[in-house]
């Protein structure tokens, strides 16, 4: 088995360098200065839905003609391989595999499936924000992803209802009790909820914690380092407790889709999710859509709007069968106009890189990066941050929709349930 | 052989040969028939060991580690029973994964597998229509259960299912059948039941077509009622049946999983066993070992009824 795959990789390797010393020869004789040929890196993709895998195939198609290197693109289902992530990296991936950063992808580095790509980002860094080198980074220091798109997590509005309902965006805490006991009163829910599927709700903890407790505090207790035992935790599932009665009631069982329909049709007046929801409002609406950051909350970090931003990225799996071809890609991947070509006519996300002509943004994605921006922390989202198996089904997940069914239970005991979860993991 | 030699001809070498000439002194059995059997029974022996046994016993093995599926086998580390203490004492959905599995079970043996039996007395009656009405019965058993899950949120959904439409016609406020943990185990009884009614109906309705017309007549002629007779007479006469059916009551109970998974991966008031086992084991967090405790647990409950089940079939045997 293990001599077989060896044998194979052997042969592979083999035929690429012929046909390379071929082609390189060819090319050698007629044009000694021109690019050096690559040949072919292969690339496993994770989106399946019709608009996200147009946008993998417009950059794949657009850095296959900028660096002549052949890449052929394997869809998996978004979730499935979500599922099958770990035993996939460990069989014969692809060259190339689209991912996320955070946790996430230090998990993959920590447990050596992935290939460092520092090479690369001596070239690509001066394309990105600290912020985004370092989550492309695995405990080691050395760098694994090539970010390729953003979006934050806001809550979004439709203008026109707005202006109708009389309603004005708040700022803090206070100007949105004020906004949301006025949509009460006019018969509607104020901000729409949904967590069927288990992860929305991480979200509202995410901003919350971020808001009250500081982006260093989020980080540091996501990462283990910090007890959820702590009162400034108790202080987070506090203030969700006075926001729940302003959120749609029975969200559990609601797809965050459902949630989105709610808003989209003014039955809701907000809704509380990453910008990708707006992809459930009809397209002749879109230009109605409009959003603004999570309110302050009163406390010494809201200067700072802690924010989700979650990234998706490209990563390097451990053993590629053609090592400078793949890193060509990457590179290329880096570019902002690769990440342009990504987007295409997808409005929801933003490029990763710095972009700087931004000629080509809709109103929302300049927004997205302003919001972004001004962020003086930014994090990714709970199930990126903190480890897969306490972040999961059995573990937050579980615990949030506790919660949500049960917001005036004793937060004590409560929060000494979590930490138990966390306790009762093994030593990564 | 070929197949054109006749009845009257010479039976070959081999297997005719040591069934029917039976030569004195002899051992009944060929070393050929040996071989043959050694392979028959091999084959299926084997294919059983190490499909069945050998997972069986890797898991057992593996539920007193801990792994998380990455690397090779020396990554594995052995933890004792940690994995049992966590789950007795730590991870929240383990206590509600047993007491769905009982309440499952329980419907299934007091409601779901009574109203089939029940329905199979009826449709031996030979009533108009009773071909349709076994058809209508079995259809939910032929659906998989990913259809069913299918049909099940086509009622139930909140804001788009029939179920909510049609009470809301009535004035009744929209209830979250699928989100409301206390609600949500129930409604997905009924659709889980609805199956194993039909399930029930057909293995009974066999049954009853089997059992000798004259033990009712016999028991019409000492004056008993429709009733009197099904208790007293058919019921004891079909216990071979009323065995398989339990057990497959319990077994189906144990194994509940797709439409609890389908609906919401087994979360929030719909927790099982099984689903605990695919939570942990599959996707991106892999907890081999403590996934493997609780397929463990799961295994010695499951095992508990079928050893019931060979001990009474077997001494009957014997009998």
């Amino acid at each position: 088995m293990m001599k077989s795959r060896t044998i194979r990789m052997l042969t592979a390797t083999m035929t690429i360098a012929v046909l390379v010393a071929a082609c390189s020869g060819g090319t050698a004789s007629t044009a000694p200065s021109g690019p050096v040929v690559l040949g072919d890196t292969t690339i496993r993709s994770n989106e399946h839905e019709p608009v996200p895998a147009s946008s993998v195939k417009a950059m794949v198609d657009y850095c296959e003609t900028q660096t002549g290197v052949g890449a052929p693109v394997e869809i998996s289902n978004h979730n499935d391989f979500q599922d099958q992530f770990n035993a996939y990296m460990q069989a014969t991936p692809e060259d190339i595999v689209k991912w996320f950063t955070g946790e996430r992808l230090r998990f993959p580095a920590r447990n050596s499936l992935l290939t460092p790509i520092d090479d690369v980002w001596q070239t690509i860094a001066a394309n990105y924000t600290e912020g985004l080198a370092k989550a492309s980074q695995g405990d080691d220091g050395k760098k694994y992803a090539v970010p390729i798109v953003s979006y934050p997590w806001v809550i979004l509005y439709r203008k026109s209802f707005f202006e109708e309902k009389g309603y004005t965006v708040p700022k803090t805490w206070e100007e949105f009790v004020a906004l949301a006991e006025k949509v009460q009163a006019d018969g509607l829910i104020p901000l729409a909820f949904a967590d069927k599927d288990g992860w929305p709700a991480m979200g509202t903890f995410d901003v919350l914690n971020m808001r009250l407790n500081g982006y260093q505090f989020h980080a540091v207790l996501l990462a283990g380092k910090e007890k959820w035992t702590d009162p400034k935790v108790q202080a987070v599932f506090q203030k969700w407790a006075e926001l729940l009665p302003y959120t749609q009631p029975d969200p559990l069982g609601r797809t965050w889709q459902e949630g989105a329909q709610t808003w989209a049709n003014n039955e809701a007046a907000m809704y509380f999710l990453g910008t990708f929801a707006s992809q459930q409002v009809a397209p002749e609406n879109l230009d109605d859509v409009d959003f603004f950051p999570f309110p302050t909350l009163g406390t010494e970090f809201d200067s700072e709007l802690g924010i989700d931003a979650p990234v998706d990225a490209w990563i390097l799996s451990k053993a590629p069968k053609n090592l400078p071809a793949a890193k060509a890609m990457l590179t290329c991947f880096a570019t902002p106009e690769a990440q342009l070509a990504f987007l295409g006519e997808d409005h929801s996300q933003i490029p990763a890189a710095n972009v700087t002509d931004t000629s080509s943004f809709t109103p929302q994605q300049t927004k997205m990066a302003e919001i972004i921006g001004a962020s003086g922390g930014v994090a990714q989202f709970l199930d990126r941050d903190t480890r897969s198996d306490f972040a999961g089904a059995q573990g937050m997940q579980g615990l949030l929709q506790d919660f949500i069914k049960n917001p005036s239970q004793d937060l004590a005991a409560y929060t000494a349930k979590i930490q138990g979860v966390y306790d009762s993991l093994p030593p990564q | 052989m070929t197949s054109d030699h006749g009845v009257a001809a010479p039976p070959p070498i081999g297997v005719g040969a040591a069934t029917v000439s039976r030569p004195k002194g002899r051992s009944r059995v060929s070393r050929r028939d040996k071989w043959i059997l050694a392979l028959l029974l091999g084959i299926p022996a084997f294919v059983h060991i190490f499909l069945v046994w050998v997972p069986t016993l890797a898991s057992v093995v593996l539920s007193f580690t801990s792994w998380n599926g990455i690397g090779g086998l020396d990554r594995i580390r052995f933890v004792g029973i940690d994995n049992y203490q966590v789950l007795a004492t730590v991870y929240p959905p383990f206590w509600p994964a047993i007491a769905h599995n009982l309440i499952w079970l329980g419907v299934f043996l007091f409601i779901a597998t009574p109203l089939g039996i029940f329905f199979a007395v009826l449709l031996d009656k030979e009533l108009r229509g009773t071909r349709f009405y076994q058809g209508a019965l079995y259809l939910p058993v032929v659906l998989s259960l990913a259809i069913i899950g299918f049909i099940a949120q086509l009622f139930l959904s909140t804001d788009e299912g029939l179920v909510n439409g049609v009470l809301g016609g009535f004035g009744v406020k929209p209830v979250d059948w699928f989100g409301d943990s206390s609600l949500n185990l129930w409604a997905v009884l009924i659709f889980a039941s609805w199956r194993q009614v039909g399930h029930v109906m057909i293995l009974y309705l066999a049954g009853l077509k089997g059992v000798d017309p004259t033990l009712r007549e016999a028991a019409k002629v000492d004056g008993a009622t429709a009733i009197q007779t099904f208790f007293r007479v058919i019921f004891p006469v079909m216990r071979p049946i009323n065995i398989v059916v339990l057990v497959i009551t319990v077994i189906e109970s144990l194994r509940a999983f797709d439409l609890a998974f389908i609906i919401n991966r087994g979360t929030n008031g719909l927790e099982l066993l099984s689903t605990l086992v695919t939570n942990n084991i599959i996707g991106e967090a892999s907890r081999i070992g403590f996934g493997s405790a609780i397929a463990v647990i799961l295994l010695v409950v499951a095992v508990g009824p079928i050893i019931f089940y060979l001990t009474r079939t077997l001494r009957e045997e014997a009998r």
